[in-house]
C-alpha cells in the first residue's frame, strides 16, 4: 500500500549537504497535510554527520551503506532508490534539485513509471495531492503542475525551503549494508575545483561582467567575495572572454542560482542573465550606467564606477565585521 | 556503431515571455524558434565522434513540422540524415523520451547525445529517461567525452568540481557547454541540407503523467533604488543590507 512520502538525500565527501536538510523538513511539512509517513534515505560509505539529521519530524531514515559509495554511481543508486520504493509502498519521492539529483532522480523515474517535477520551488496540499509550482524558461514564467502516475517525483530547488528542526520527534536510524552493487556505470575520480565555494549552493554570491575590463581585475571581485565569505559568479561575457570557468556563469546557459544577496558588478542585466539570478532574494548592482536593464530588478543600486565602488564596499564591510 | 543525436526545437533565449491566452502556455507571437543551444554541443560532439569513428549521425527531432528547421541545422553542420517523429501536441519528458527510444532502438543506434537541458521547459531530463527506457548506461551534464572501444570516460560538471565518470556502451550522454566549440555550418553543408529530405514518422504513443495547471508570470520584482553614484553610497548600502535585508 502507497503510504509514504520518502527523501532522498545527499552527502558529498561523508558530510550530508545543506539540501538534505531542507529535503527533510519539507517532506516533515508535507507528510503532515498528506497524512503519510515521511521516511528518507541516504547512501554513502561513511557518514560523518548523520545525528544531524535527526528531530526534522522524519520518522526514520536509512544509510545503505558500501564501501564504493565514497563515490556516486548512477546504475547502483538508482536501483537501491527503485527497490526501496516499491518495498515502503513510496507514494511521493522527493530529490535535491543538484547535478546529483537531476541525474538520478528521472532513472528512478522511468524505472518507476514515476511522473516527475523537476527543480520546484513551492508546494501545496489541495484535495490530498500536491500541486507544485516550478520555473520555466529559466525563470521567466512559473507553471503548476500536478503529476497523475501512481507514483510521484518532485526534485527541490535548493535554497528555498529553510530547514526547521523541530526536535519533536526522535528520529530512528538504520543501516543497511549492500553487497554487489551495480557499478556499470561508476565515477572513479573527483577532480575538486580550486574555488572555495560553488554558485549553485552559495548564500551570497558576487558576480563579475565585461564591466570589469579584464580577469586581471577579478581581484577585486575575489575580495569582496572573500570579505563576505560569498562564491564567486559570472555574467557570459567573462565566461566567452576567457575571463573566468565556465563553471561560474549565471544565467540561462549557465546556472540558475537563488541566493539571499546576488552583487552584480559591471553586468548590464541581459535578459539571459537576469533569467538565471532574478530569484535571488536581494539583488545588489554596481553599473555605472544609471539605465543598465540589471538595476530594473535590483533592490539597491550604485551607479558608479566599480573599480572606486568594489573596493570601498570590502573595506566597510571589513570594517564593521571588525 | 550508429549514432543519434536528439534536438529540441525552443524560443530564442532573448524572448520575452509572455503567457498565452489559454494560461497553460507562452503566447507564440513574434517568437523566433532555435536550435536548443545544449543540443549544439550534443551535434558537434557526435560529428567528431562520427570522424573518428567513420559511423552515421541521424538526427531525431520530436514535435510538428517546424521542427525541421532545427534539424536542417544539424544536418547542414554535418549529420547525415534525420527523422521528425511527428506530434503537433506539445508532449511531457516522457511523452517525448518515449517517442526517442522507439526510433533510436529503430534505428540501432547504440551512441545517443543529447543536451543537458532545453531551454524551454529546463527539465534536464529526457536523456535520463530515454537511456532508461532503453536500458542504456547515462552520463548526464558532460564537459569531456572519450570513447574506446566500448568504454566510455566522460567528465561530469557538479557543484565544487568534475565526476570522472566510467560506464560502457550503449549509453546517452547529455552534453554541458565547454565539452567542445560547435561549429559553424559551411555553405556547402547548408546546401547539401537543404537537398536532404527529412523522414517523418509518427511519435510513439504514449501518456501524459504531467498535468499543467497554469501558467504564470513571477511576482515582479519591486523597482530598485539606485542609493548613489560612487564611493561615498557604500556605508549607506551596507546599512541597507544589514539592518533592511538583513543578509550580511
Ligand atoms: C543563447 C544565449 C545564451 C546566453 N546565456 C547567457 C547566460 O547564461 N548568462 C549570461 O550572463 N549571459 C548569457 N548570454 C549573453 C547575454 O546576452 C549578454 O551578452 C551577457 O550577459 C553580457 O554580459 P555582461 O553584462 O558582462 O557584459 P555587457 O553587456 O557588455 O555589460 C557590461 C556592463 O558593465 C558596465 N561597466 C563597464 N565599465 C564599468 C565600470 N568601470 N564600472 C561599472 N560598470 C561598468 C557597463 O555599463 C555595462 O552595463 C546569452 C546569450 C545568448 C545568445
Ligand atoms: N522534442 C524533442 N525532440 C528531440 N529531442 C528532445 C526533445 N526535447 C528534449 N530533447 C532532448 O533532451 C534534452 C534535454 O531536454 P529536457 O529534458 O526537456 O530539458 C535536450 O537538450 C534534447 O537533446
Amino acid at each position: 500500500m502507497a503510504n509514504k512520502i520518502l527523501g532522498i538525500l545527499e552527502q558529498s565527501e561523508g558530510r550530508l549537504k545543506k539540501v538534505s536538510f531542507e529535503v527533510l523538513s519539507l517532506i516533515a511539512r508535507l507528510s503532515g497535510e498528506l497524512k503519510l509517513e515521511a521516511e528518507a534515505l541516504v547512501i554513502g560509505s561513511e557518514i560523518e554527520n548523520m545525528n544531524d539529521a535527526s528531530g526534522y519530524g522524519v520518522n526514520k531514515i536509512t544509510h545503505f551503506k558500501n564501501i564504493n559509495f565514497q563515490k556516486y554511481s548512477s546504475s547502483a543508486y538508482k536501483n537501491i532508490v527503485y527497490d526501496y520504493a516499491k518495498e515502503t509502498g513510496a507514494h511521493y519521492i522527493f530529490f535535491p534539485n543538484t547535478s546529483f539529483g537531476k541525474d538520478l532522480s528521472p532513472l528512478v523515474a522511468a524505472k518507476l513509471g514515476a511522473g516527475i517535477g523537476m527543480d520546484c520551488i513551492h508546494f501545496e496540499v489541495v484535495d490530498n495531492d500536491i500541486i507544485a509550482t516550478r520555473p520555466v524558461y529559466a525563470g521567466k514564467a512559473l507553471i503548476d503542475i500536478k503529476l497523475k502516475s501512481e507514483v510521484k517525483i518532485f526534485t527541490i530547488r535548493p535554497n528555498i525551503f529553510k530547514p526547521i528542526k523541530l526536535n519533536s520527534l526522535a528520529t530512528n536510524f538504520d543501516v543497511k549494508q549492500i553487497d554487489n552493487p551495480d557499478l556499470k556505470t561508476k565515477v572513479i575520480e573527483f577532480k575538486k575545483a580550486e574555488g572555495k565555494l560553488d554558485v549553485a549552493e552559495a548564500d551570497i554570491i558576487v558576480s563579475g561582467g565585461r564591466g570589469l575590463k579584464g580577469p586581471e581585475n577579478f581581484y577585486l571581485v575575489e575580495n569582496l567575495a572573500e570579505e563576505l565569505g560569498a562564491a564567486i559568479g559570472a555574467s557570459r561575457a567573462a565566461v566567452d572572454a576567457g575571463w573566468r570557468p565556465h563553471r561560474e556563469q549565471v544565467g540561462q546557459t549557465g546556472k540558475t542560482v537563488s541566493p539571499s544577496l546576488y552583487i552584480a558588478c559591471g553586468i548590464s542585466g541581459a535578459i539571459q542573465h537576469l533569467a538565471g539570478m532574478s530569484s535571488s532574494k536581494y539583488i545588489v548592482a554596481i553599473n555605472k550606467d544609471k539605465d543598465a536593464p540589471i538595476f530594473s530588478i535590483a533592490d539597491y543600486g550604485i551607479a558608479g564606477d566599480l573599480f572606486e565602488v568594489i573596493p570601498a564596499l570590502s573595506n566597510e564591510i571589513k570594517r564593521i565585521k571588525s | 556503431m550508429k549514432i543519434a543525436v536528439c534536438v529540441s526545437h525552443v524560443p530564442d533565449t532573448a524572448t520575452k515571455v509572455k503567457v498565452g491566452v489559454d494560461e497553460k502556455s507562452i503566447d507564440p507571437t513574434g517568437v523566433t524558434y532555435i536550435i536548443n543551444p545544449y543540443d549544439e554541443f550534443a551535434v558537434e560532439e557526435a560529428l567528431k565522434t562520427k570522424e573518428k569513428f567513420n559511423c552515421e549521425v541521424v538526427v531525431l527531432s520530436v514535435g510538428g513540422e517546424n521542427n525541421k528547421e532545427t534539424i536542417r541545422k544539424a544536418l547542414a553542420m554535418g549529420a547525415d540524415t534525420g527523422i521528425l517523429l511527428k506530434d503537433d501536441s506539445p508532449r511531457d519528458s516522457f511523452g517525448v523520451a518515449k517517442a526517442l527510444a522507439e526510433e533510436i532502438k529503430n534505428q540501432c543506434c547504440d551512441l545517443v547525445f543529447m543536451g543537458k537541458q532545453s531551454v524551454d521547459y529546463d527539465n534536464s531530463i529526457v536523456g535520463q529517461l530515454t537511456a532508461e527506457l532503453l536500458d542504456y548506461s547515462c552520463v548526464s551534464i558532460v564537459v569531456d567525452f572519450k570513447l574506446d572501444n566500448n568504454k566510455i570516460i566522460a567528465g561530469r560538471e557538479i557543484e565544487g568540481g568534475k565526476e570522472i565518470v566510467e560506464t560502457q556502451l550503449p549509453a546517452v550522454i547529455t552534453t554541458q557547454k565547454g565539452l567542445n566549440e560547435p561549429r559553424y555550418a559551411s555553405l556547402k553543408g547548408i546546401m547539401a541540407a537543404k537537398k536532404k529530405t527529412i523522414e517523418e514518422k509518427a511519435a510513439a504513443p504514449y501518456s501524459s503523467l504531467t498535468e499543467i495547471i497554469k501558467m504564470k508570470k513571477p511576482p515582479a520584482k519591486q523597482p530598485g533604488r539606485i542609493i548613489g553614484t560612487d564611493a561615498s553610497a557604500v556605508p549607506e548600502l551596507v546599512r541597507l543590507l544589514r539592518e533592511e535585508a538583513k543578509v550580511i
